[in-house]
């Protein structure tokens, strides 16, 4: 018998029915498919009980654009100051290849140019990263259960700011081959801007790169306002947060504090602090997950 | 500064980057049934991404003023949600302009 789908949806023009009970894939052409409910999925007008839209490659690849683009600018930027600084111009590149993160990587400029000791470098870069360990643990909470561990660590490697923050805002659970589509293209994104700042690092006005510094910070902002709109408590924790870093960062002591745990501070009290008030209604998925473990 | 030192330092770099976001996707693979802690991770991605975001905006460009007037472009056409990347190249293309007037009065 079958007991749960996955459809897979290429729309409006191919589907991928992926039964899990059977190991079957099916392909319907030029299908549409819309969900009906929780748990029904209807597809050219028949009903599929017990089945489910998921997030498909392609919707990732469609999602990474954006990233992407922001991410060739500031990549573009970290490529061309790391050459002005007199690095060897394969270096940005591999830390690029290797790293994929903004800020330890512009971090990381500085460390190799004054020839940082190891431990420093360890200990530099753990403080700016330590809030991925918040992202990540978010993450799993999101990520759909049929995802290996291997699987996981795969998709770790990809899990930047902006990744996570386009991924978590997804009503269904991530499938692997979303949070594939969406690493892929913004991966591709950052080591091309990488490429083309160290190939043409004379070549940019000053003018246009000064403008571009603003393009991530930007991007936050587009992640955070709509969701914020929508929810109240949600605007009390960006609020919150926001009036914490501006403390940490201007009163004399407190600004000591370093930027990688200032972000931590800021995070965990605004969202320690919200959870208290506003604790959110949890939905029992419990009896969807066992089905898929069948 | 000779090529090993570099690459070691690439690596260590590396390392102390992907384990964080790798330790907890990797160990930690249970839905959180605790009311108060799902309820925290849900909140906790705004609040990291905001105090990323501010006050660090105001600094990124080349003077506050252009960085004020590229924070309210992206936050009106976020309020109006505008995509990304319409937010990202307004707000660019504001602290542009600004930069230009500035530039122009000699106040840059």
């Amino acid at each position: 018998m079958i007991t749960w789908f996955q459809a897979i949806a290429y729309r409006p023009v191919n589907v991928y029915i992926h039964c899990n009970a059977r190991g079957h894939r099916l392909k319907v052409p030029r299908a549409v498919i819309r969900p009906s409910g929780e748990n029904r999925v209807i597809i050219n007008e028949h009903i599929f009980p017990e089945a489910a839209i998921m997030l498909s490659f392609r919707k990732g690849l469609k999602d990474g654009v954006p990233i992407a683009l922001g991410y060739i600018s500031v990549a573009f930027a970290f490529g061309m100051l790391a050459v002005e600084k007199g690095l060897p111009l394969w270096s940005p590149v591999l830390l690029s290849v290797t790293n994929f993160t903004g800020t330890g990587q512009f971090a990381g400029i500085d460390l190799i140019r004054s020839g940082a000791g190891l431990w420093e470098v360890c200990f530099t870069l753990l403080i700016i990263n330590i809030r991925y360990i918040l992202l990540s643990l978010s993450l799993t909470q999101k990520l759909s259960p049929d995802i290996s561990v291997g699987q996981r660590l795969l998709i770790a490697f990809g899990n930047t700011d902006e990744v996570f923050g386009i991924s978590i805002q997804k009503t269904e659970p991530l499938t692997m081959r979303y949070m594939m589509g969406i690493i892929l293209c913004s991966y591709t994104g950052w080591n091309a801007g990488t490429v083309l700042g160290v190939l043409m690092s004379a070549a940019l006005p000053v003018m246009v790169r000064t403008a571009l510094g603003i393009a991530l910070y930007a991007m936050f902002i587009a992640i955070i306002v709509p969701p914020a709109r929508d929810s109240k408590p949600i605007t009390k924790v960006i609020l919150l947060s926001v009036l914490i870093s501006c403390l940490l960062t201007f009163v004399p002591i407190l600004s000591k504090i370093g930027g990688g745990w200032r972000i931590i501070i800021c995070g965990v009290i605004s969202a320690a602090l919200a959870a208290a008030v506003f604790p959110l209604d949890i939905k029992d998925d419990t009896a969807e997950s066992k089905e898929a473990a069948k | 500064m000779s090529t090993a030192r570099i690459l070691l330092i690439i690596f260590v770099m590396m390392l102390c980057t992907y384990l964080p976001r790798a330790l907890p996707l990797a160990l930690f693979r249970k839905k959180i049934k605790n009311r108060y802690i799902s309820s925290l991770l849900c909140y906790l991605p705004y609040g990291i991404l905001a105090a990323m975001v501010f006050p660090a905006i105001f600094s990124s460009t080349a003077a506050l003023v252009s960085a004020i007037a590229g924070t309210l472009v992206a936050l009106i056409l976020a309020w109006r949600r505008k995509g990304l990347l319409v937010v990202s190249v307004s707000a660019c293309a504001a602290v542009f302009i600004v930069e230009r007037i500035l530039d122009f009065a000699h106040l840059l």
